[in-house]
Order: structure tokens, then sequence, then C-alpha cells
């Protein structure tokens, strides 16, 4: 998933005393694992939550275009365009499938779209940071949809049935594209000192902001608790942080690359490898609107939206020419 | 020129094309008018690519028979100086806005489906099969497209302005799709090209037909610019080309 710090809009969890005989109905059910289907009464909280997280995920998909997009035509071989191609067309499509989702709670993907141009919703903090070189293809592949995938596997049991069914096709998709990427690192790894070089500074770069996607530690994710009760989220942030940390480092090993972190190491007591700590002064930078490319983005977007309005309104005018031709 | 060195240059004017319109579709992604259109423009690249590979495959084989080696497909993709390729000027064009892309395929899909038709009778079955294959893609291109230019020049005053404009000012690299084969040409004799002036009564038809229903006018045919067949090109492959090809150039020994 792409989405970070998704406000619920409450301040504490109900316990069942609280909630009203509806909400502990919906929460029964919740905590029977039976989806929420659109057309079933669900808390508002839950709803607008849910909303935003689709939305936060969708536009991720959408922004996310950019950076690799940064790349197609001058990717270093026939193969390797292809494939970045169908990659980026892919992620085209989960942006879909997601705005379709959240259309089943009512809102419009104009509206979604439009609350992206202005600034009111956010999209993963990961597609601020640029793509200097064919490296951070690979990187992005490797990292970004890998910590992606981490979160996106148990979405596939969310609560919500039209996210959690649109997770499950997006997540095989998401994984063969992450097998895409550490094989373009491998590649890279394996040549020439320059094409190592590249590697590692591209490993150097994403490391940290790949850390961030899982969203802040879980002491200060004011957030999860409410949403961890709703199954729209199911593991916590350094729950999953750390997954994605203990999956990785090996990769990072077998291919001769140095992780960015002199505290990384092993813990046998714990199972776990232990690591540094995060420059979340950095992700709020971030997220505020500080990162490398965050005007860039937003501004590529809108003069796509702005650039493109005239051929959305020639097609409707054209649709509607032709419908009242058929009822001439 | 003897028929393998005919063949192999044939074979690079397709695959060029397939190429530098693959390339520039590319430079859409992520930036169409809406969502769907980003994913429908990228296939359509995407399709165009695989058909480069196919012919450059081919072309490699052939040029090997020639010269006893032939080059794979990033040597001829990537190593190349704009005067060896082989693309139509059409497709070297840039994107411009929304409707000068869409005209740009609109006349060269509506070219491409109908040559790749007639070269899947070819009588070398490798292209044959090529073209057999590639004219499925071609067949749903050339649809998407039409109906592109329709609903464009049929939608509202400043589409249909768009639209008009962007045909007028493609109009005169057409011509060069029609190029006739020079008298003598080993593989028109032998059936395995298609004479190009062959395929001009048949694109007129269907391309005045569009144009008729999307309500744009048909521009006259006056000048016709050539030279991308010969390798003589507009300033913009070279622009192209340095961007496609920077990585390849900037690191000579590595593998992708």
């Amino acid at each position: 998933m792409y989405a970070q710090m998704v406000d619920t809009g409450v301040r504490s969890v109900k316990d069942a005393a609280a909630m009203t005989p509806e909400e502990q109905a919906f929460q029964a059910r919740i905590d029977a694992d039976v989806k929420v289907e659109p057309k079933d009464w669900m808390p508002e909280h839950y709803r607008r939550t849910l909303i935003r997280q689709i939305q936060q995920h969708a536009h991720s998909e959408i922004v996310g275009m950019l950076p690799e997009g940064n790349w197609v035509t001058r990717a270093p071989t026939l193969k390797r365009k292809a494939i970045l191609m169908a990659k980026i067309q892919d992620e085209g499509g989960h942006g879909l499938y997601l705005y379709s989702a959240a259309e089943t709670l009512g809102v419009s993907r104009d509206d979604l779209i439009a609350d992206l141009h202005a600034g009111r919703v956010k999209y993963s903090s990961i597609f601020n940071y640029p793509t200097l070189t064919w490296a951070d293809i690979g990187a992005i592949g490797w990292l970004v949809d890998g910590a992606a995938i981490m979160n996106q596997v148990p979405l596939q049991r969310t609560s919500y049935g039209p996210y959690a069914r649109a997770m499950v096709r997006i997540c095989k998709e998401e994984s063969f594209h992450q097998r895409q990427g550490y094989e373009i690192m491998m590649h890279l790894a394996q040549g020439t000192p320059e094409q190592k070089r590249m590697a590692q500074d591209a490993l150097d770069r994403w490391w940290q902001p790949s850390l961030m996607m899982f969203g802040p530690p879980d002491a200060d994710s004011v957030h999860s608790a409410q949403s961890m009760q709703w199954k729209i989220k199911l593991l916590s942030n350094d729950e999953l942080r750390q997954r994605f940390v203990d999956q990785t480092v090996p990769q990072a090993d077998y291919l001769g690359l140095t992780v960015p972190d002199p505290q990384l190491r092993w813990n046998a007591e714990r199972g776990h490898y232990d690591f540094g700590p995060i420059d979340w002064r950095e992700f709020y930078d971030v997220l505020k609107g500080n990162g490398p490319c965050n005007r860039d983005r937003i501004r590529t977007r809108v003069k796509a939206w702005e650039d493109g309005a005239w051929v959305r309104e020639a097609a409707v005018a054209h649709a509607e020419k032709r419908a009242a031709r058929k009822a001439a | 020129m003897p028929p393998d060195a005919s063949l192999l240059d044939y074979l690079l004017r397709l695959a060029d094309t397939d190429l530098v319109l693959a390339q520039r579709l590319g430079e859409w992604v992520g930036k169409g008018p809406v969502v769907e259109e980003d994913i429908a423009s990228t296939n359509v690249g995407l399709d165009l690519l695989g058909q480069a590979r196919m012919w450059y495959g081919y072309a490699g084989e052939v040029e090997a028979r020639i010269a006893g080696t032939g080059r794979d497909e990033d040597a001829f993709a990537f190593r190349r100086d704009a005067h060896e390729f082989r693309n139509l000027l059409l497709v070297e064009q840039p994107n411009g806005d929304y409707a000068d892309t869409l005209a740009r395929q609109f006349l060269f899909d509506q070219w491409h489906l109908l040559l790749l038709r007639a070269l899947s009778a070819s009588a070398d079955e490798r292209v044959a099969g090529i073209a057999a294959k590639a004219a499925k893609e071609a067949a749903y291109h050339a649809e998407r497209s039409a109906d592109w230019v329709i609903r464009l020049g049929d939608g509202t005053d400043v589409s249909h302005a768009r639209m008009q404009d962007a045909i007028d000012g493609l109009w005169m690299y057409t011509g060069e799709m029609f190029t006739a084969a020079p008298a003598g040409d080993p593989l028109a004799a032998a059936g395995i090209a298609v004479d190009p002036a062959m395929l001009k009564a048949p694109w007129d038809a269907r391309v005045s037909a569009v144009l008729a229903e999307a309500t744009l006018a048909r521009p006259a045919d006056g000048w016709m610019q050539k030279g991308g067949i010969a390798g003589v090109h507009t300033e913009h492959l070279g622009r192209l080309l340095a961007e496609m090809q920077f990585l390849q150039r900037a690191y000579p020994d590595a593998k992708w």
C-alpha cells in the first residue's frame, strides 16, 4: 500500500459499551471477518477513512508513474524499455481499480483528482524522490514495490470487499514488478565498476525513504489503532517495517551491496535485524511538501490534467452528439 | 542491391519506423489526458516496440547471411546514428498536443494495417509470420486512432480546429509512405515486399471516410516531404536518438 498516516477522524478507539447498536453490529461483523460491501451500513468515519486510504493509494499509483516514466525514453535496451512501459501501464491500471473501489463509497474520480491537485490529499512520500540514474528504476522495483507488497499482501484480507478484491489483483502484478526491479539490480551489481557504483548509490538514496513508506513509528501513529479495529489495516507500521528489513537485507547481501546503516546487524535473540534510527524529520518535511520533487510531481499532474481538458470535453461532446443523432 | 541487402534495408525500414513511433509514445507516459488514454497509448507503444524487436531480430539474421555476423536488436537501435535510420519522417515528428499525436497515429495506423495485411502474404515466410502477428495488433490501433479522429473532429469547436490543424500539418509527411519501389527492386519482384504504391488507393478511401465522419477537410495532396527511407531526416530524429541512446553511448562496455 502507498497510504501513510491516514486520518480516521477519531481521537480514541471506542469500546463496545460506547458504541451505538448499529456500530456494535458492524464491529461484530468485522470481528467475524465478514466483508463490508458498498450497500451495507457503515460508520461515517469508517467510510471517510477508507476513501482517504484508497484515494492515497490510487494517487500514489498515478503519481508513481512519473518517476519511472522519467526513464522510459532512456531505458538502456529494448527489452528493458518494454518491461518498464508494461510496468507503468500496470500502475495506471492499479490507479483505475482503486479509483473505482473508492467510487463505491460515494465519491467521484474527478473529485478525488481535484483533491490531489489542490494538495488536500497526499500520495506516498516515496514518489517525491527523484530518479537520477537507471539504477533508480531497479531500486524502485526492488525496494519501493517490495515495501508496497509488504503492506498490500495483508490488505487482501482487509474488511472492505471492493478494496480487498482490488488488492488481490494488484499484489500479483506488484510481485512481478519487484522481481523485475531486482533483476535490474543484479545486472548492475554484476556489471562494470560504473554500474556497481550506480547500484550502490541508488540503494543509498532509496533505503531510508523506503523504510518511511510504512509510516511513523507505532508510538506516534495516532490513527493506527482505529484502522486496526476496523481491519482497514492489519499489521502495524513497525511490524511491517521489520518484515521488510528482514526480507531485504539478505537480498542486498546477495547483490554485494551495502545497506547504508552502520547499526544494522542480525539479532539472533530476537530473530530479526536491528536497524538504526530513521530521520523522521525528513519524512515530515516531505509530507509537508518539501521533498525534492513534490512541486514537480504535482505540477506535472496538474498540467497533464489541464492540457487534457479539451480532449475530455470533446469526447463528452461527441458522445452527446452521437446519442442525440441516434435518438433523432 | 543483392536480394539479402535489399531485404535487410527493408526490414530496417519497418523496424525503425515502429521503434521511433514507440519512442514518441513513450514520451507521453504518465501525462495523457485521462488514465484510460495513458494506458491505451502506452499499450500501442508497447505493441510497436514488440514489432520493432521482431523485425530487428530477423534483420540480424539476414545480416548474418550477408556478413557472417549480424547485429542484435540493441546494436541496431542504440548504436546507429540518424543517417542510418530508415524510418518514415511522419513518425519522428514531435508529439505536439494530443491532436497532433493522434493525427500522426491515425495517418500511420491506416497505412500500417494495410501494409501488414499485404505482407502477411509475403513469399518470405518469416516476413509473413511477423506481419500476420503484427497485423492483429495494428487492426486495434487503426480502430482506436480513427475513433479519436472522429471524436475530436466532431467534438467541440476547439477540438475540431486542433484536429484539423494537426491533419493539415502532418499531411506533407504522408506521401513518403507510398513511394514506389525503385524499378527492378528484387524484393517486389520476388513477392517478398509490397509495392507501397498499391496501398495508396485503399488508404485514401479509408482516410477520406474517417475524415468525412469527423467533419474534417481532407487536405489536398500538395508537396510531400521525403527522405526518411534514404536516411535523410528532419531535425527531430537526432534529438530523439540522443535521448534514447544515451546509456549505451555513455557506457559502451556495460551490459544491462
